[in-house]
């Protein structure tokens, strides 16, 4: 079991690796028919568009190994983006200073109410976080007056989102970074396996002496800082923080994580496959608006293309088994 | 009859709840208890009943339908379109949206059971398509539905409002009668332990396909009276109705684990969430604070919901919840 689990976290499976076969056959495939699809700048672009859906992505695999879901990422994200445009707005460099760090607090302590309600309430995570996610709303709304928030981007916050360092988009760094981190420590850590043994079965995992509210609770608050990252480089992409900016993010999101290989019923699964599955949605929702189809053609197609891709998982594991 | 009340603790709860709060908003409402204000009270009540009603029937069977918004969606818009006429097409065009919803119902089912997918992942695909399908119909909002057909829906009957006939009917003529059956039964013992249900002999595929159609049938339902209250046919109705759904049925008493609720439940359940929704609207609250106050009454409901949790003596409980 150590031997194969090892195995698996050295040497990628399949289903780790299909999201990017399916991001090369979708590039191949798009540039015979739009060779500039083809070019450097193009997927250098999305990488670093990616990177604002990988990190959201990245944090909710942490949840969904664990067997919940964070639904709370709309508005954790946008809330973030919300406070820490406000500070540097505030033209006090001191606060400005403490845009990023209090961005990042704020996900980690909505993460911890989020874990808190699961772990020890035994809430159901979908409709816990789904309360969360109201509440953030609700707050948002009476803080800003319903208009959109006023406030900007600090120029490190601008630079995460839109820099680069040798011709490498900044963003995709920093996602890198922050995946080979939690990488780290899901691989060398005793949360990291105790995460994934609570995922499969959290009665044996609290049987063996693990304090499994406590692995929930700071796997809810690592998601939550992961949503306020992406909030910040949201805000430093567009250079401001809107209402409902993290709404279009939720589902892809999800979707990202289920086609990277990671089962929703927790335990099975990684981070590297989420990168792929970034990657991969990203290009179908890129391609499919340069071939300028219709939003309802584009919908349509993305369902298809993502249900195509989870039968496939799905079947090939039936005929293996 | 105290058997009756205790083995129905959790809609009785539910039950008393909402007249409490009905007869709450009734008295502050400025125009006093009458039929008009009850006809809208219950028009939009029963759009989020059968909405609830729908997720019911997903959720039962230990699954989720997270296309519940979009069925309504694509529902809605095709009824924009067919019931435009007169008589006979009318007719047909009502049993036309409620063969689709049963169609895209279908799908739902035989994916997860024939796929054998996760119905969360799989019904967050379908929700694209249907999303989809709804603005190839209708891009815009627009259409008409047949306004007196309309009429004849969400006015009264001898002073009581038909939106609350169609709710009893719904349950003296459908519910109760489905209970005494074997596909009613069915649901509930798939739901509770689908290998037990398999080895009693239950046909569980069937079972399950059924349970999803059924959901698929009440989402059209949802989208068909949505149209009869508005008269126009809207295809960016899904994501609000979606998410309401789920926080209906499940402060309705309606457990996510499966197995547990009933249709009653989910339909009281969204009748308390709408009436707290409406007596915010003259309660005098700032009309800035109210998506807050709705936020933190709703997460309040859940977390009542979850409090025999602490009740529990064995701590291993839990873990079967």
């Amino acid at each position: 079991m150590s031997a194969a689990l090892s195995q698996r976290l050295v040497r990628p499976d399949l289903d780790t690796l299909m999201p990017f076969l399916g991001a090369g056959i979708l590039v191949v495939a798009a540039g015979v028919v739009f060779p500039q699809i083809l070019g450097a700048n193009y997927l250098l672009q999305q990488l670093q568009i990616a990177a604002f859906l990988g990190v959201l992505a990245t944090g909710a695999t942490i949840v969904i190994l664990l067997g919940h879901i964070d639904l709370s990422v709309p508005w954790t994200l946008s809330g973030a983006a919300i406070l820490s445009t406000a500070l540097v707005g505030s033209g006090d460099p001191v606060l400005s200073a403490l845009a990023m760090p209090a961005g990042l607090l704020f996900g980690a302590a909505i993460g911890l109410i989020n874990g808190l309600g699961v772990a020890f309430l035994r809430i159901p995570s979908m409709v816990w976080t789904l309360a969360v996610n109201s509440m953030l709303l609700g707050l948002a709304v009476l803080n800003t007056g319903g208009f959109n928030p006023r406030g900007e981007a600090s120029d490190a916050m601008v630079f995460l989102a839109t820099g680069s360092v040798l011709g490498i988009p900044a963003s995709f760094l920093t996602w890198m970074v922050l995946v080979a981190l939690l990488g780290l420590v899901m691989t060398r850590t005793g949360f990291g396996r105790y995460l994934r043994s609570a995922g499969f079965n959290e009665k044996a995992t609290f049987l063996s002496g693990v304090g499994t509210p406590g692995v929930i609770c700071l796997a809810f608050a690592t998601a939550g800082a992961c949503s306020a990252l992406g909030g910040i480089l949201l805000a430093g992409y567009a250079n401001q923080a809107y209402q409902s900016m993290g709404d279009p993010f939720l589902l892809p999101t999800i979707a990202a994580v289920v086609i990277g290989g990671t089962s929703i019923l927790g335990g099975r699964g990684g981070l590297l496959g989420t990168i792929g599955g970034a990657v991969f949605i990203t290009l179908l929702t890129s391609i499919l608006s340069i071939m300028q189809i219709q939003e309802s053609w584009r919908n349509i197609i993305f369902g298809a293309i993502i249900l195509a891709m989870l039968l496939f998982q799905s079947l090939r594991k039936r005929g293996a088994a | 009859m105290l058997d009756y009340v205790r083995s129905n603790r959790r809609e009785m709860i539910a039950a008393i709840v909402l007249i409490v709060l009905l007869a709450y908003y009734l008295i502050t409402h400025p125009r006093g208890p009458s039929t008009y204000v009850m006809t809208i009270w219950a028009n939009q009540c029963l759009i989020l009943a059968l909405a609830a009603a729908a997720q019911f029937f997903a959720v039962v069977v230990r699954g989720i339908d997270l296309s519940v918004g979009a069925i309504m969606a694509l529902a809605n818009t095709l009824a924009s379109h067919l019931l435009d006429g007169s008589g006979i097409s009318i007719v047909f065009g009502i049993a036309a949206v409620i063969a689709m919803g049963a169609a895209c119902g279908l799908l739902n089912g035989l994916l997860i059971v024939f796929g054998r997918l996760q119905a969360i992942v799989v019904t967050l695909a379908t929700a694209s398509i249907f999303v989809g399908l709804a603005l190839l119909l209708r891009p815009t909002p627009g259409g008409q539905i047949n306004y007196d057909l309309a009429d004849a829906m969400t006015l009264d009957v001898l002073g009581i409002p038909t939106a609350i006939v169609i709710t009893v009917a719904l349950i003296v003529c459908f519910w109760l009668p489905l209970r005494r059956t074997g596909l009613g039964l069915g649901i509930y013992a798939v739901g509770s332990s689908e290998q037990a249900a398999f080895q009693s002999g239950l046909n569980v595929v069937l079972i399950k396909v059924v349970s999803y159609t059924l959901a698929g049938v009440f989402a059209a339902l949802a989208g068909l009276y949505y149209g009869f209250v508005t008269t126009t046919g809207d295809a960016g109705i899904a994501a609000t109705f979606t998410l309401n759904s789920i926080a209906a049925a499940v402060l309705g008493g309606v457990l996510l684990r499966g197995g547990v609720g009933t249709l009653v439940g989910a339909f009281a359940g969204a009748f308390i969430l709408k009436t707290i929704a409406s007596l915010m609207f003259f309660s005098g609250i700032p009309s800035l604070a109210q998506p807050l106050f709705e936020g933190l009454i709703l997460a309040a409901a859940i977390v009542i919901g979850g409090a025999d949790v602490l009740r529990v003596r064995d701590k291993l409980e839990v873990f079967a919840r």
